[in-house]
């Protein structure tokens, strides 16, 4: 079931999002509760199957849920009830619309996530390199990563995440708090790595964005919550059908005429 | 004023002459308390990292005795250590009672609890920030609290610093286990308040003013430190990276 209330009558069988093909994550009646006596209740009973190599983009207002949405899809955090089926050895990716990077160099940092997740040591600093050359900081390897300006940082935590050729990128507002040089930068190279096809398994792309200009030029499919509920999942040329939405999700319709203004 | 002003002309000479008592008593004070620090920060960093990153049953009540032990008195520190090495004590076959390792062992005992604490602290809000991005990079619980220690390093220094004149200036525990023993046991502080019981006020003051002037060479050095690790890294240490 794909969350459409109101939606009853509505044939949406020929562009109905989801997975046509393998499965890379599932949620069956998710709830998450947060606080130390689970007084927030940040999702509620969500059903969501992400199918591999979708482009999936999150939307709603502040604190719908978004945020918590990525973290249980990379299982950062538990399901106070229902059932999160995870991507079979597939690596996922996150990134953190403020990304967290240790007081070392920008090459290190990059390194140390790649030893993290178990590549052998001696193949960490060649792959940090290319992971630098790939997003244009190849001369910014001996800084410190904290002496990087906020479009660099997010590049840099591209880098990060590209070094490990991850099958799954979960994006969380990754270019929000930018300026817009930096932001086109950011997305044309998000862009570019969800656009390069690997023989084996296509790129899955999940991420939470304000900015509807993006979700329009990066995501097929947009899923609407609210409340922490799951709303509306359609097709991207659906979602932003103002007829078409106020039909199946005036709410959702009520929050993009918001975000336009 | 007088008796003041002399005992202090009186101190000045003492320790520029090179007084061989006062800085006899001096150097066995910052042994002590340099040692004691040594151990009690190698347990202590430790300890606090790894609380900060694990959760477990019983953390919180962990915790509440550890933040009450910061508040226990060196003389009762001094007194417990005393129990334990005195030769019907369950350490007494070592013979440390009255020893240069009996002020050490109290002293790190002492400063142990704070170290630990104050890590935690530390680290336990780095790991609130940014533990979930360690985590989502692969990093277990060990690993984040050693990470997030040394990302955190600058900081950490201030609760060295906070260790080592907590044991530095302490007087109820080296009182105790150390006897004041002179030539022997004799530290800064137990000399302080022996000289000043004697009516010795210029001795005694000059061992302050040392007291003092160490306590202050170690916080401009560590402010140097940071100073100039922020250089080297080309920003300021607690710039949030947006």
């Amino acid at each position: 079931m794909r969350g459409m209330p109101g939606a009853a009558g509505l044939s949406l069988a020929p562009d109905s999002p989801g997975p046509a093909g393998a499965v890379c994550l599932a949620l069956q009646r998710a709830e998450v509760r947060l606080g130390i006596t689970g007084q927030i209740h940040a999702l509620r009973g969500v059903d969501l199957t992400i199918g591999v190599g979708e482009r999936v983009a999150l939307v709603g207002s502040n604190g719908c849920g978004k945020s918590t949405l990525l973290r249980v899809l990379h299982g950062l955090v538990p399901l106070s009830a229902g059932t999160r089926q995870p991507p079979n050895d597939m690596r996922v990716a996150m990134l953190f619309q403020r990304p967290y990077l240790l007081r070392l160099s920008v090459l290190n940092n990059i390194v140390l996530g790649l030893w993290l997740q178990g590549v052998p040591w001696r193949d960490t600093a060649q792959r940090a390199r290319e992971a630098l050359q790939r997003v244009g900081m190849a001369d910014l390897a001996q800084r410190n990563a904290r002496a990087l300006s906020g479009g660099q940082v997010q590049r840099l935590a591209l880098a990060r995440a590209w070094a490990l050729r991850p099958a799954v990128w979960l994006l969380d507002e990754p270019t929000a708090s930018l300026d817009p040089h930096a932001k086109h930068e950011v997305e044309a190279l998000i862009a570019d790595f969800c656009a390069q096809t690997d023989a084996q398994i296509p790129t899955t792309l999940v991420f939470a964005s304000h900015n509807l200009g993006q979700v329009k030029r990066l995501a097929s499919r947009v899923i609407y919550l609210e409340q922490g509920r799951l709303l509306a999942d359609l097709p991207v040329h659906q979602f932003f059908n103002p007829a078409w939405l106020q039909a199946v999700c005036p709410s959702a319709c009520l929050f993009l005429q918001g975000e336009s203004l | 004023m007088n008796t003041f002003s002399d005992s202090l002309a009186t101190a000045f000479a003492l320790i520029t002459s090179g007084d061989p008592d006062l800085w006899t008593v001096v150097v066995r004070s910052l042994s002590v308390s340099a040692t004691a620090c040594a151990i009690a920060c190698g347990v202590g960093l430790l300890l606090g990292s790894r609380l900060a990153t694990s959760r477990f049953a019983g953390r919180g009540a962990l915790l509440t005795l550890l933040n009450t032990s910061l508040a226990i008195p060196s003389v009762v520190v001094g007194l417990v250590v005393y129990l334990l090495l005195s030769r019907s004590g369950p350490l007494g076959f070592l013979g440390w009672l009255f020893s240069f390792q009996a002020m050490v062992v109290a002293q790190s005992l002492l400063v142990l609890p704070l170290v630990t604490a104050l890590t935690r602290q530390v680290v336990e809000d780095a790991e609130n920030s940014h533990g979930e991005q360690l985590r989502s990079l692969g990093a277990g619980n060990g690993l984040r609290a050693l990470l997030l220690a040394w990302d955190e390093r600058y900081a950490l220094l201030t609760v060295l610093l906070t260790a080592f004149g907590r044991a530095v200036s302490e007087v109820g525990a080296v009182m105790i286990v150390g006897g004041n023993i002179e030539g022997f046991t004799r530290v800064m502080t137990t000399a302080i308040a022996l000289e000043t019981s004697k009516g010795d006020l210029p001795l005694a003051l000059g061992l302050g003013l040392v007291l003092l002037a160490v306590v202050l060479v170690l916080n401009a050095l560590v402010s140097l430190l940071r100073r100039w690790g922020e250089r080297a890294e080309g920003g300021a240490p607690f710039m949030v990276a947006a």
